[in-house]
């Protein structure tokens, strides 16, 4: 498969410490790439540097195959900041005209990119309004219509559903899903794992400038798996005792269990229906993201950092 | 170069549709002009019919004051003593009355003449009653001394008695210098109106792109030096714009006067200079005044000045303008620390303003020559050696340095505050000191 993107040692420091410490990393083309980070761990230099605003200190970046040339390949990139913004005062159909020339689109075209995707999301009628006049989920469409109107192969959203209720941040999932399929590439960063896990195909975790974590989501469900199984039975409980497993949670016709090293989940049904319990359910508990990353992160310094960092 | 373009079209578009730019742009200059009006109008037509009763006790002025025809003030004669004259103005028959005791001596001025009139006199109409007293008994005096009016006028020196000239034989008239320090000085004032307001105003739409956010998604697709020079050739034009408008309309409407007040403009022809108005137009003799002032404008290159103007006006604006952008970025949600970021800036403003004070007196001083090369404080000072004409006020040689070195002065302030202006646009949440901006402006990063 061809990578969109390609980090290669990738290092930027600041005065005091490295935000970006030898990080690397690629990019399949059509993938929705998860990007985790705590806050303050490096996450805004690393979308800065990988959209050109900033330039690395060392290392390579390849976009599309090619060394990194922001002066052309800005193009192809649509940046959706964390903290975004749109001129309050500008009418939100010259805003959107604007932006898109500004990625390159000539006149006409950005005129017709802009009445498509307006149509799609039901925006027609703002067209003469002001930003300031727009609700904040209503300006969160406007920034993401603006972000990937000019089919950007590389689309970096920075918690995009922010501020939406479910059923615009459905409609942003839908769109999200759609360019993927179409060949855009999509890095997705955000800090609800629920999200991710359902969106992302691949996801990294940095932690203090580091790469930590690298691999799809159900790798690295595998990979933290501490070998937990939900058994659901009918009648009465009785006593359980084995070497094969512990427990570690029981009620009235659940248990949960965590099997002991040298076994496998075939013993404890072995087990099990040797005890003559009428199994109902039997089911591996995966970690969630949200316990890896917890996990992961909890106990560093990430927070600190971030104040020695101004 | 085409985005440099696109932000600037952008900067010019949303200043220029919005309302307080059509307000300022044309209602200013009109509110300006009816003022202008009103004032005019209101000097001329308030002294109109102030009826003064004389009481000429001592036949002082044998039943006439002076030969001057006027309609502002009449002067009439007539005998009555002090409690019928008083009985009179409160009838309203007079509006107000001159008494001149019995037995008054012209020398000592004693018993004291005495004028009363029903309300405060206003300062045009006073002025003018006691000018033609004073004249009426400065006559009388004379006479009394045995000096008729025509030997004091004839043994008066005339203004032209000393023949000013330069070392390259060009009549140096003293209406001519007056009116380049006009014209210096108004040149100078709005370079330096120019300087701050649309400064200013750069420096506001950068803020504004900081706090919003937006600059973020900006600069993921156009270099922040682009954006910078879009922001400042937008606005750059904006106020070229509003000045040509200014200017169009400040003529225009002059030529409107005489059309709206005809009484007016006839005034005007014939007493066009009020007493201390004009310190530079003062020099001239009441009678020709406007004749002198019309050749002393004649004398003055307006082709050089305006040019100089616009030159200066383009390169003061462009230089100061980057520095204002650079503050603006540094700036945070808090509009106070822009304040004390700014003074180091409005400093040299401010200075510049104070040697063009000197430079219009003094056009070839070695404080006014410094100021007007000194990129910082040229676009100001040049001004007004400029407006005292080439050579004159300023060499050709000077001239030429001056606007070599604000180019350079130019390209210098915005290769450092595009610097700044880099790192501080994506800076958020601290306050930044001036020592840190040195360090972005002066380190690489």
């Amino acid at each position: 498969m061809h990578n969109i993107l390609e980090l290669k040692n990738l290092q930027k420091q600041y005065a005091t410490q490295k935000a970006v410490d030898d990080v690397s990393f690629s990019i399949e083309q059509g993938s929705i790439f998860g990007l985790l980070v705590p806050n303050g761990a490096g996450k805004t230099t690393l979308l800065r540097m990988i959209t050109g605003i900033f330039y690395p200190d060392s290392g390579d970046l390849l976009f599309d195959g090619k060394p990194f040339d922001p002066q052309n390949d800005f193009v192809h990139i649509g940046y959706m900041p964390e903290e975004r913004g749109l001129y309050k005062k500008m009418k939100i159909g010259e805003q959107a005209m604007y932006l898109a020339q500004l990625k390159g689109l000539s006149k006409s075209e950005a005129l017709e990119k802009i009445k498509f995707w307006f149509k799609k999301f039901e925006m027609e009628s703002w067209w003469n309004k002001k930003v300031e006049d727009l609700s904040k989920g209503m300006s969160q469409k406007l920034q993401f219509v603006t972000t990937v109107l000019h089919e950007p192969k590389l689309i970096i959203l920075d918690e995009p559903f922010s501020g939406l209720d479910p059923l615009n941040a459905n409609l942003i999932k839908d769109e999200i899903y759609g360019l993927a399929q179409r060949g855009s590439t999509i890095i997705f960063s955000t800090h609800r794992m629920e999200q991710v896990e359902e969106i992302c195909d691949h996801i990294i975790l940095m932690n203090l400038g580091k790469k930590i974590l690298d691999g799809t989501v159900t790798d690295v469900k595998q990979q933290f798996k501490e070998n937990k199984f939900n058994v659901q039975f009918k009648g009465q409980p009785t006593e359980l005792v084995s070497p094969i497993f512990t427990i570690e949670h029981q009620e009235k016709q659940q248990l949960i269990v965590k099997i002991n090293d040298g076994y496998n989940s075939n013993h404890v049904l072995n087990y099990l229906l040797q005890q003559d319990v009428l199994i109902e359910r039997f089911n591996e508990i995966l970690p969630s993201l949200n316990d890896i990353f917890i996990h992961l992160v909890e106990g560093s310094k990430a927070t600190t950092r971030a104040f020695q960092n101004n | 170069m085409n985005k440099i373009f696109l932000v600037a079209s952008r900067e010019f578009k949303t200043r220029v549709q919005k309302k307080t730019f059509l307000l300022s742009t044309i209602g200013l200059p009109i509110l300006i002009f009816g003022f202008y009006a009103l004032m005019i109008y209101f000097q001329v037509k308030t002294t109109d019919n102030f009826k003064v009763a004389v009481s000429d006790q001592s036949k002082l002025f044998n039943g006439k004051i002076d030969d001057k025809k006027s309609t502002e003030v009449i002067f009439s004669f007539i005998d009555a003593d002090t409690a019928a004259l008083n009985k009179k103005l409160i009838d309203k028959e007079y509006d107000a009355y001159l008494f001149i005791p019995n037995g008054y001596n012209l020398q000592s001025g004693e018993p004291q003449i005495s004028f009363r009139s029903s309300k405060a006199l206003g300062l045009m109409t006073r002025e003018k009653i006691e000018n033609r007293i004073n004249n009426a008994l400065e006559e009388k005096k004379l006479l009394a001394l045995n000096i008729s009016k025509g030997q004091l006028d004839s043994a008066r020196l005339e203004n032209n008695a000393i023949a000013f000239t330069t070392n390259d034989g060009k009549k140096d008239n003293e209406t001519k210098v007056g009116i380049s320090y006009a014209v210096g000085m108004i040149a100078g004032f709005l370079i330096y109106i120019i300087l701050f307001v649309y400064g200013t105003m750069v420096m506001r739409g950068v803020m504004e792109e900081k706090v919003s956010r937006i600059a973020e998604v900006i600069v993921s697709s156009v270099k922040p030096f682009e954006l910078m020079l879009g922001k400042i050739f937008g606005i750059g034009a904006v106020g070229l714009i509003q000045f040509i408008i200014w200017m169009v309309l400040v003529f225009g409407l002059q030529f409107l006067i005489p059309v709206i007040f005809p009484d007016v403009a006839a005034q005007m022809q014939s007493a066009p200079i009020q007493p201390g108005a004009m310190g530079a137009v003062n020099v001239a003799k009441e009678s020709g005044a406007l004749q002198s002032i019309m050749a002393g404008l004649a004398e003055i290159n307006f082709t050089l000045i305006i040019g100089c103007f616009v030159f200066y006006f383009l390169g003061g604006y462009f230089m100061y303008a980057a520095l204002f952008a650079a503050v603006g970025s540094a700036v945070n949600e808090d509009p106070q620390d822009a304040q004390s970021l700014l003074l180091p800036i409005m400093m040299p403003i401010i200075f510049a303003m104070v040697i063009m004070t000197k430079a219009v007196n003094d056009p070839n001083s070695t404080l006014a020559i410094f100021g007007s090369l000194f990129p910082l404080t040229s676009p100001i000072v040049m001004m007004a050696r400029v407006a005292h004409g080439v050579p004159d006020g300023v060499t050709v040689v000077q001239l030429i340095g001056s606007m070599a070195l604000l180019v350079l002065g130019f390209l210098g302030t915005t290769w450092v505050a595009a610097k700044i202006y880099r790192t501080g646009i994506l800076m958020y949440g601290k306050k930044v000191t001036w020592k840190e901006m040195w360090k972005w402006a002066f380190k690489n990063n």
